[in-house]
């Protein structure tokens, strides 16, 4: 526990040293209040964070990877992964606490975007229940999408390619709910399953259903499992 | 490589004797280590005692980094088994790590923190409490003089003060068993003489297994040196006994055409030959000839062969493999300091 700690604590004090994490926090903010503020100037406008809420997780699609791709590949290119691993540390709890310190950020970055709802409150009366429910989704959604940046970032030296692939594995994961969309059958049940988007909807429209919490902690446990084994796999390259 | 290959089986013998040492802090046995399908390292067997400091010297590319990557636990072997005060360093990983310090040859630090939020990292790494944390940390500040560095970021320290940072990394959880890879690599003239006494200083508590490819280094600090080529430990032995064997013999590779129990009492008589062993291989008769150094017996051994009717097929001084390997090293040596 104290070593998760250590590695966790170890990360969130280089977040909060680095430029990488302040670009991301600050491209996120940008383009999330522009989906805040997109459907203001409707004739009808909603006072929801529905908007905010879909743009969210498309921004995250880049902006997750962009926060774990240092925390495993650097180690390695750095050859610190050397001290790391030498050290009586297990390897689970190193993925751990270097996930923890990812999930932290995030919650950081989200609770910078409380004040829409603020502003929300302010010139309007929005219901709460899709603001709760919302946020929830969005964590679960971003805990998901950075497991998959853990495992992009332990299976390479090299933080770019750590960064593409896992962006390019979250594209897959968002977009074949699209596919659900198009085909019929068995194949729309199991594209739309599959995929983070239709698991977020629900959240977005109010609803907490257990199946989709299941659904993320799932993909977040499996993620991190393959993370964890290619780290093992490491020692024996 | 024949000879080599013998030298090593001698030497195995040597060191397999060791292995009832009841005092030895690390085993190595047969250890294996390829990547892809070269060896890096074969068949290597030694013994650490506890309290030793040993001293793994060879070039570039011999294996050390290897051997010393299996006795951290950062990677398994091939094959082969080490333990370290007992445990497997496969099956018992964690109790191995626990008792050992290390410090790579790259000397890989944290950059972007400064000293004493690194160390202390990681001491919490290493299972320390804070407390003992605290009283390390400026215990090894001291002993590694970086008492104004302290709260420097690692990124803006020079190559020796880095140097210095890996070590007390490495010293930090006062493990039994320091593993340190060229610790003296790369680091001004003043700093080497530092760092070496520092390691002799450590020595005088701790198991210490360092690397080097300076043979004077490996000398002045080490009690015993283990001599590593191409994967394999061609020599074992205190850094004195070393140098006189070293010194001692050299000898030539002869293939005759005649009846080995012939040639064998006439190569024997030749003034000057200490040692003549025959060693047949398919259908050829080699011979090897020792003879004191100094000595060229080329001439007297081709003039004798004709002039009993045989035929010399083949000469070769071939005893140099050890004295080339410290070559190699020494030549390396004027390259770094």
């Amino acid at each position: 526990m104290r070593t998760i700690r250590a590695v966790a604590f170890k990360e969130i004090q280089i977040y909060f040293s680095s430029p990488v994490a302040y670009i991301v926090a600050l491209i996120f903010m940008a383009l999330s209040g522009f989906f805040f503020v997109r459907d203001l100037g409707n004739p009808f406008p909603e006072a929801s964070l529905s908007n905010f809420f879909q743009g969210a997780t498309f921004l995250l699609i880049p902006l997750a990877p962009a926060l774990t791709m240092r925390l495993l590949a650097e180690e390695q290119k750095l050859g610190t992964i050397e001290l790391l691993l030498t050290s009586p540390v297990r390897d689970w709890e190193v993925i751990l606490g270097k996930y923890l310190a990812s999930f932290v950020f995030l919650l950081f970055l989200l609770s910078l975007t409380s004040y829409y709802v603020i502003l929300l409150l302010l010139f309007a009366t929005p219901d709460p229940g899709p603001i709760y429910s919302g946020y929830l989704g969005l964590i679960l959604y971003g805990a998901a999408a950075l497991s998959v940046g853990i495992l992009t970032s332990t299976l390479t030296s090299n933080q770019i390619i750590a960064a593409v692939v896992g962006t390019g594995i979250l594209v897959v994961l968002y977009a074949t709910s699209f596919i659900g969309d198009v085909v019929t059958g068995v194949w729309a049940t199991i594209f739309n399953q599959l995929g983070f988007t239709s698991h977020f909807n629900d959240f977005d429209r109010g609803i907490i259903d257990s199946t989709h919490i299941v659904y993320f902690v799932t993909v977040i446990a499996l993620f991190l499992f393959l993370s964890i084994r290619a780290l093992e796999s490491r020692r024996w390259r | 490589m024949a000879v080599d290959a013998e030298n090593q089986a001698d030497l195995e013998m040597d060191l397999s004797t060791e292995s009832t040492d009841v005092d030895a802090m690390i085993e190595v046995r047969d250890l294996t280590h390829y990547y892809g399908p070269m060896p890096a390292v074969e068949n290597v067997n030694f013994t650490v005692r506890r309290g030793e400091i040993l001293g793994f010297l060879g070039p570039n590319g011999a294996g050390k980094t290897t051997t010393m990557r299996i006795l951290t636990g950062f990677m398994p072997p091939t094959r082969g088994t080490v333990t370290l005060d007992g445990y497997d360093v496969v099956e018992k990983s964690l109790e191995v790590r626990k008792r050992v310090g290390y410090l790579p040859e790259s000397v890989p630090l944290h950059t972007e923190m400064t000293v004493t939020s690194y160390l202390k990292y990681m001491g919490t790494l290493r299972g320390m409490n804070g407390r003992s944390i605290r009283r390390r940390i400026d215990d090894v500040i001291d002993v590694c003089r970086l008492e104004d560095y302290s709260k420097t970021l690692i990124g803006k320290l020079s190559k020796g003060f880095r140097q210095r940072v890996g070590i007390a990394q490495a010293i930090l959880h006062e493990p039994e068993v320091l593993v340190l890879d060229e610790p003296t690599i790369g680091i001004d003239p003043i700093q080497v003489v530092e760092t070496r006494s520092l390691i002799q200083d450590l020595g005088r508590e701790q198991t210490v297994v360092l690397s080097s490819h300076i043979l004077p280094e490996v000398s002045m600090i080490c009690e015993r040196v283990l001599i590593i080529h191409e994967g394999h430990i061609v020599a074992a032995d205190t850094p004195n006994n070393l140098a006189q064997h070293l010194r001692g013999v050299a000898q030539l590779e002869v293939e005759i055409g005649g009846p080995p129990a012939d040639v064998l009492p006439v190569l024997r008589n030749i003034d000057g030959a200490t040692e003549v062993t025959h060693h047949p291989r398919p259908g050829v008769n080699a011979y090897r000839v020792k003879f004191r150094e100094g000595l060229d017996l080329r001439d007297d051994i081709s003039r004798t062969v004709v002039s009993n009717g045989w035929s010399l097929l083949s000469m070769q001084m071939s005893s140099m493999s050890l004295e080339e390997i410290f070559l190699r090293v020494t030549t390396a040596e004027d390259d770094v300091e």
